[in-house]
């Protein structure tokens, strides 16, 4: 049993994607979309902060909107994975809920 | 697998008509089903045809209705939403007395039972919104 | 599977200066006709919308509060508050209006619809259901 939440506000905007991983399961997936692709950054301010809530959590940022920030690639922090649509869909498929944290 | 869809933001001000458009494609590409659309909160605007964005800019409300009509997909708009932000049908304005309706081909007016009935026949509910 | 599934509207904003709130309210009245097994989340924010005496009338609102008393008459019983989400806005129970429902297996006692519960058991009762709207 795992959910998949998505969270779409730049962490330094809101208590959104501290407040989504502080909910979610071990197990669980965070896709990092619109807004959100900041919260998936290397080398900020809240990296560290990120990466330490979201240990047990497998964590994804969706290309498309990293790339449309103009966000290279390599500045994406490592353990998380960058995904295309196609894979956003798989994964709410194969998960057993979605939970969107708007 | 049975993906149901809610878009809770209007077009242009918020990424998430964009994100659901995305994703609607994605998922009928991969050989799944979208069983509903359904547009509430401002995302009710996504469904006016009167709207007339700058030609180098995508045309958000003419996607979704090719896409609608390419798919046979059902794009429900909120009608207590619809209602507060003036989104009306031809039945509506007969109805309310009003002069004009501005419904876009391929969306249609309905109720919030819509959107639950969508949560219980979905085998998931995805929301892209603010 | 079952015909009945579990709903749970989550609300994690504050009232007025959005519609989130409010219009969350109307798809939980609505949805209670469905015959669901629904239950109404409350974090972050939106704790903020069950507070007491919320006097909207020089601001010009409508005052939805007092739909939130009435839930119980949709059988809508449960709301799940956040303690941690109350204790970071300086709140308390004693903030936040009183709820009850008539519990109809309990000879229609009175009993509190709000449920308040710790960040983890609320991310248990997230982790519970099968679909999840959120406002």
């Amino acid at each position: 049993m795992s959910t998949l939440h998505t969270v779409n506000k730049s962490p330094f905007q809101n208590q959104t994607l501290i407040s989504c991983l502080g909910h979610a399961k071990a197990g669980d997936s965070v896709l990092m979309i619109e807004d959100g692709v900041y919260g998936a950054m290397s080398g900020n301010a809240m990296s560290e902060v990120v990466a330490g809530l979201g240990a047990n959590i497998k964590l994804f940022v969706l290309g498309a909107d990293v790339a449309a920030r103009g966000i290279d690639a390599g500045r994406v922090a490592e353990g998380v994975t960058s995904v295309n649509y196609e894979e956003f869909v798989g994964m709410a498929a194969s998960c057993d809920r979605v939970q969107n944290w708007l | 697998m049975k993906f149901g869809i809610v878009v809770s933001e209007g077009p242009y001000t918020h990424q998430a008509s964009d994100s659901a458009y995305n994703f609607v494609k994605a998922a009928l590409a991969t050989g799944h089903e979208v069983s509903r659309v359904f547009f509430y909160h401002d995302g009710v605007n996504v469904g006016t045809r009167l709207s007339i964005p700058p030609q180098d800019d995508r045309q958000i409300q003419e996607q979704w209705t090719a896409l609608a009509k390419e798919h046979e997909l059902d794009l429900v708009i909120c009608i207590a939403a619809a209602q507060r932000r003036g989104l009306l049908d031809q039945n509506e304005a007969d109805r309310q007395g009003k002069d004009a309706n501005n419904i876009a081909e391929g969306f249609r007016i309905s109720g919030l039972g819509q959107l639950i009935e969508m949560g219980i026949q979905a085998d998931r509910t995805i929301t892209f919104g603010d | 599977m079952s015909d009945v599934k579990k709903f749970l509207y989550v609300n994690r904003k504050a009232p007025y200066g959005t519609i989130y709130a409010q219009e969350a309210l109307e798809v939980v009245l609505i949805g209670a006709a469905f015959d669901q097994d629904v239950a109404m989340a409350f974090l972050d924010d939106g704790v903020f919308q069950l507070t007491k005496g919320q006097d909207t009338k020089e601001a010009g609102l409508k005052n939805f509060s007092p739909t939130f008393r009435a839930l119980g008459d949709y059988e809508v019983t449960k709301l799940y508050v956040e303690q941690e989400s109350l204790d970071e806005r300086g709140l308390t129970l004693d903030d936040l209006q009183d709820i009850q429902y008539e519990d109809e297996d309990d000879d229609y006692e009175e009993k509190p619809s709000i449920i308040v519960v710790s960040r983890a058991a609320m991310a248990d009762v997230m982790a519970d259901q099968d679909v999840v709207l959120s406002f």
